[in-house]
């Protein structure tokens, strides 16, 4: 059995699977140093949740009232509402869309198609933003703050559906068809609901992001409640006005999981019965061929087309003065060391709390679940703003340490190792294991041989994607990075707000060469996971 | 099964390799911080804490390496970003050089008491109307405000005649400025020394009705060549620099000196200060002598900032309007009051 929802693009939190496959046993909480280390990591999750109630409580309620009931957080709750409405609808719209046309019509050159609608992906949405900048040096506002979300992040949304509609069962379609439904009702009727999983987690995802990005918005001077933090913590470092709309961000995100979870329903999705199922009919287009292509070439101009055209322009404009080959080699170098620890200790730190979940099924695991998926959704503003005051106040030692920058990584792109841990270590049999022990292995040495072994592959996979995470990093770099530290992002973020586009586009270009494989990487496994 | 088996293997393999390879580059990331808690030696390595604009630092940092031997660790941030940093950081604080781009940063750290005094050289080098009567720290660079407006859609006889002018409801929509910045908030701390804070408050409420909001003084500009408002209040130093590269964001745009001691006159101090609790004093001092000095200021009068040089009698860049004739108000820096222009500005809902 594949699990039902284990294909979503980025490691959604949305994303769940059901354990009963592992056929647990959930009286036991499982071995008890990996039930300790997962209690320390929940621990560590909660840390910037923590920060903010213990900072709003510490505030008192007079401060609370003066900085939070205030005309800019008005302001702002507006733009980040309109934002989130806007974008999220949009996003789910060309998500499932795309999706459609790519798997299930006869769209000419649906392979190549497929790989593109990810493409976009492989962008940072801070590039996206310099780029559209450079093309209309007037883009702002809230029009300019959903152009460019959503062509940033719509493949959030396009990648889980078409992994989803890739495997759906086609014999509902074929019944409903049988009892009279035209193509259009039947895809109304039978298709999108099937969708509603794969498409409530990339919105949430969307939304996350939306919520969490500052750069973007930042460049086309579009205020949400992101970048008002970071103006406040620029002017004050870790003042009380920072922390208050930390808090009432924080409020957003726990909003946002909630209605996620509501969205999804209790309906049941899973084909039952004996036989395999055949392989989904496609729809021939006819007359719409045409304009279902000229749709795909605009979105794949805009959402991809335009920020290379415009980097390529930048980097031709500055010619060879641009390739400053010490200080490109250095952040080449530093983004690659934080990317790569990054993603190894996220991965280690997952295991545990993948194989709890998956092994030992039970209200404990459900509530380690909970928390992850609580801490998941943290801006990397609170994270990092959490993280520089408590380390600054009472962990000296290690204040701006390196430790302190890759643990915040850990925190921020656990999901996505997570969910691709869970995925493949509920798909090794633990009968596997048992058998090495049967054979006289002890029970480390039997997991270690076989467990670990056949998980590997799912290991790399997540170690991708929170490698690709770290790359494109800006807010928890900048406040946390020790000193002296220049990564691609910095180093492109410090270029192009002296408006040197310049001098940035060189700094854009690696961000893009390294993104590129991790997106190919995320799109083979989305369909992979979903049996193809 | 077979080959699955060999595949994870190899996987397996490429994750140790990942791993070690990543702590490896983190060792090396790490190398210099260790570097400079090591006591003694006269190439110490030292730690500035940079809110000048970093390719000026830079700069300033290449040739002190390159005439001393001592390597410098920077951390760029904002003027007060940096200050509450330092002393949020207190007695261990990292840094041993702090630079800024205004004063009121200054004065916040000299305040709650950690700065060492300046080197006599240093008193030497810059002259008294630079630094203030404390000696805590020395001016190192200095910055004109300034109306920068659209030549398309202004002429002279409808410029303002003061800042205060832009209070106006007839400015509705018509300006714009960087209110995160620090540049932006050293200009409003001077209109609270020169005004007073009812004033004040009320010309920021106004401001809040008026102006159109950017990030950075650059893309203020930017806006203002684009046509998308008329006028921005930054610095003057964004002009030139922009006529030096390509020109692209600045060839619609002319600056207009306020003058006539007008709280839109403000001629802000760039600083620069020792940390008392700095374990590489004399290094540290060596910077700020170098940057304050012949060599240090002359790379503002023939370098890319477009800053005026404040030290050693060095003149500014020629294509600048002097300094003495720009006829700014007499501000005593110490007197900047930073918090209570961030309350300010938060209670008018710009921040």
């Amino acid at each position: 059995m594949t699990s039902e929802h284990s294909t979503t693009a980025d490691g959604a939190p949305g994303a769940t699977i059901s354990p009963s496959a592992a056929g647990g046993r959930g009286s036991r909480l499982g071995p008890r140093p990996v039930v300790v280390l997962c209690l320390l990591i929940a621990a560590f999750s909660l840390l910037p949740l923590g920060f903010v109630v213990v900072a709003t409580a510490n505030a008192g309620w007079d401060t609370v009232v003066k900085l939070v009931f205030r005309p800019r957080v008005g302001e702002l709750l507006f733009n980040t509402l309109s934002l989130v409405l806007v974008t999220v609808p949009l996003c789910v719209v060309l998500g499932i869309g795309g999706a459609w046309l790519v798997e299930r019509t006869r769209l000419a050159g649906h392979k190549a198609w497929a790989v593109l609608l990810a493409a976009p992906l492989a962008i940072p949405a801070f590039v996206n933003s310099y780029a559209w900048v450079s093309a209309i040096p007037s883009l702002g506002g809230i029009f300019g703050g959903v152009l460019i979300s959503v062509l940033s992040y719509f493949p959030l949304v396009y990648i889980p559906v078409a992994a989803v509609l890739s495997r759906l069962d086609p014999a509902l379609e074929q019944s409903a068809a049988s009892l009279g439904l035209g193509p259009w009702r039947v895809f109304y009727r039978v298709v999108l609901p099937q969708l509603r999983l794969a498409a409530a987690g990339g919105a949430l995802l969307v939304a996350l992001h939306l919520l969490a990005e500052y750069g973007a918005f930042a460049m086309i001077a579009f205020d949400t409640f992101t970048t008002a933090i970071y103006d406040q913590y620029r002017s004050t470092f870790n003042g009380a006005a920072a922390n208050m709309l930390a808090s009432v961000l924080v409020l957003f995100c726990l909003l946002l999981l909630v209605a996620e979870s509501k969205s999804r329903g209790s309906a049941r999705y899973a084909r039952v019965g004996a036989g395999v199922q055949s392989n989904p009919t496609r729809l021939a287009l006819g007359m719409w061929q045409l304009p279902g292509q000229l749709a795909l070439v605009a979105l794949t101009v805009l959402a991809f087309g335009v920020p290379l055209w415009h980097v390529g322009r930048w980097l031709l404009a500055g010619g060879s003065e641009i390739w400053v080959r010490d200080d490109l080699l250095t952040a080449l170098l530093q983004t690659l060391g934080y990317g790569l620890a990054g993603a190894a200790l996220t991965t280690v730190l997952a295991f545990p709390l993948a194989y709890l979940v998956v092994r030992h099924p039970g209200p404990f695991s459900k509530v380690l679940e909970a928390v992850n998926y609580i801490s998941s959704s943290m801006p990397g503003i609170v994270v990092a703003l959490a993280l520089v005051t408590i380390t600054v106040h009472n962990v000296p030692a290690i204040y701006q340490t390196s430790v302190v920058l890759v643990a915040a990584y850990a925190l921020l792109f656990m999901p996505r190792a997570l969910v691709n841990l869970r995925a493949g270590l509920a798909q090794v049999p633990r009968e596997l294991d048992e058998a090495a022990q049967a054979l006289g292995k002890p029970p480390l040495i039997a997991f270690l041989r076989v467990t670990l072994r056949l998980s590997a592959p799912a290991a790399a996979g997540g170690a991708a994607l929170v490698f690709l995470g770290i790359v494109n990093e800006l807010t928890a770099t900048l406040l946390l990075a020790p000193n002296g530290t220049r990564t691609l992002a910095t180093a492109f973020w410090s270029l192009s707000s002296e408006i040197d586009y310049m001098g940035a586009a060189p700094y854009a270009l690696l961000m893009i060469v390294l993104s590129a494989p991790m997106t190919y990487l995320l799109f083979v496994q989305s369909k992979k996971a979903a049996g193809q | 099964m077979f080959s699955k088996l060999q595949f994870s293997k190899a996987a397996l393999t490429a994750l140790a390799g990942v791993s070690v390879l990543a702590l490896a580059a983190c060792s090396g990331a790490a190398a210099p911080a260790e570097s400079t808690s090591a006591a003694g030696s006269a190439t110490d390595a030292i730690t500035v804490y940079n809110a000048q604009h970093e390719s000026l630092t830079q700069a300033w940092v290449d040739e002190f390496t390159k005439e001393t031997g001592i390597k410098v660790t920077v951390r760029n941030g904002d003027d007060l970003e940096l200050s509450n940093q330092i002393i949020a950081e207190g007695a261990k604080s990292p840094a041993d050089v702090f630079l800024t781009e205004n004063s009121p940063a200054m004065t916040q750290v000299e305040n709650a008491g950690l700065f060492a005094d300046i080197s006599a050289k240093v008193q030497e080098q810059v002259p008294a109307e630079y630094r203030p009567s404390t000696n805590k720290w020395a001016g190192i660079a200095a910055r004109s405000t300034v109306f920068a407006y659209d030549t398309t859609k202004l002429k002279a006889d409808q410029l303002p005649k003061s800042l205060m002018d832009l209070a106006d409801p007839a400015w509705k929509g018509r300006w714009a400025a960087s209110p995160s910045g620090a540049d932006f908030q050293a200009i409003v701390s001077a209109m609270l020394e020169l005004e007073g804070e009812d004033a004040t408050l009320s010309w920021l409420k106004s401001m809040k009705e008026n102006f159109k909001a950017y990030k950075g003084n650059s893309t203020a500009m930017k806006a203002v060549n684009a046509g998308e408002v008329e006028g921005a209040v930054i610095y003057h130093y964004y002009w030139f620099g922009d006529q030096n590269k390509t020109g692209e964001n600045s060839k619609n745009v002319a600056m207009h000196y306020f003058k006539n001691e007008d709280p839109g006159a403000f001629v802000s101090i760039s600083g620069g200060g020792v940390l008392a609790s700095s374990q590489h004093q004399d290094n540290a001092s060596k910077f700020l002598e170098y940057v304050t000095g012949k060599a240090g200021q002359t790379i503002l009068q023939t370098g890319t900032s477009f800053e005026y040089p404040v030290g050693s009698g060095v003149a500014a860049n020629e294509k600048l309007t002097p300094l003495a004739d720009l006829q700014a108000p007499k501000i005593d820096p110490a007197k900047l009051n930073s918090a209570k222009v961030t309350e300010l500005m938060t209670q008018a809902g710009l921040l």
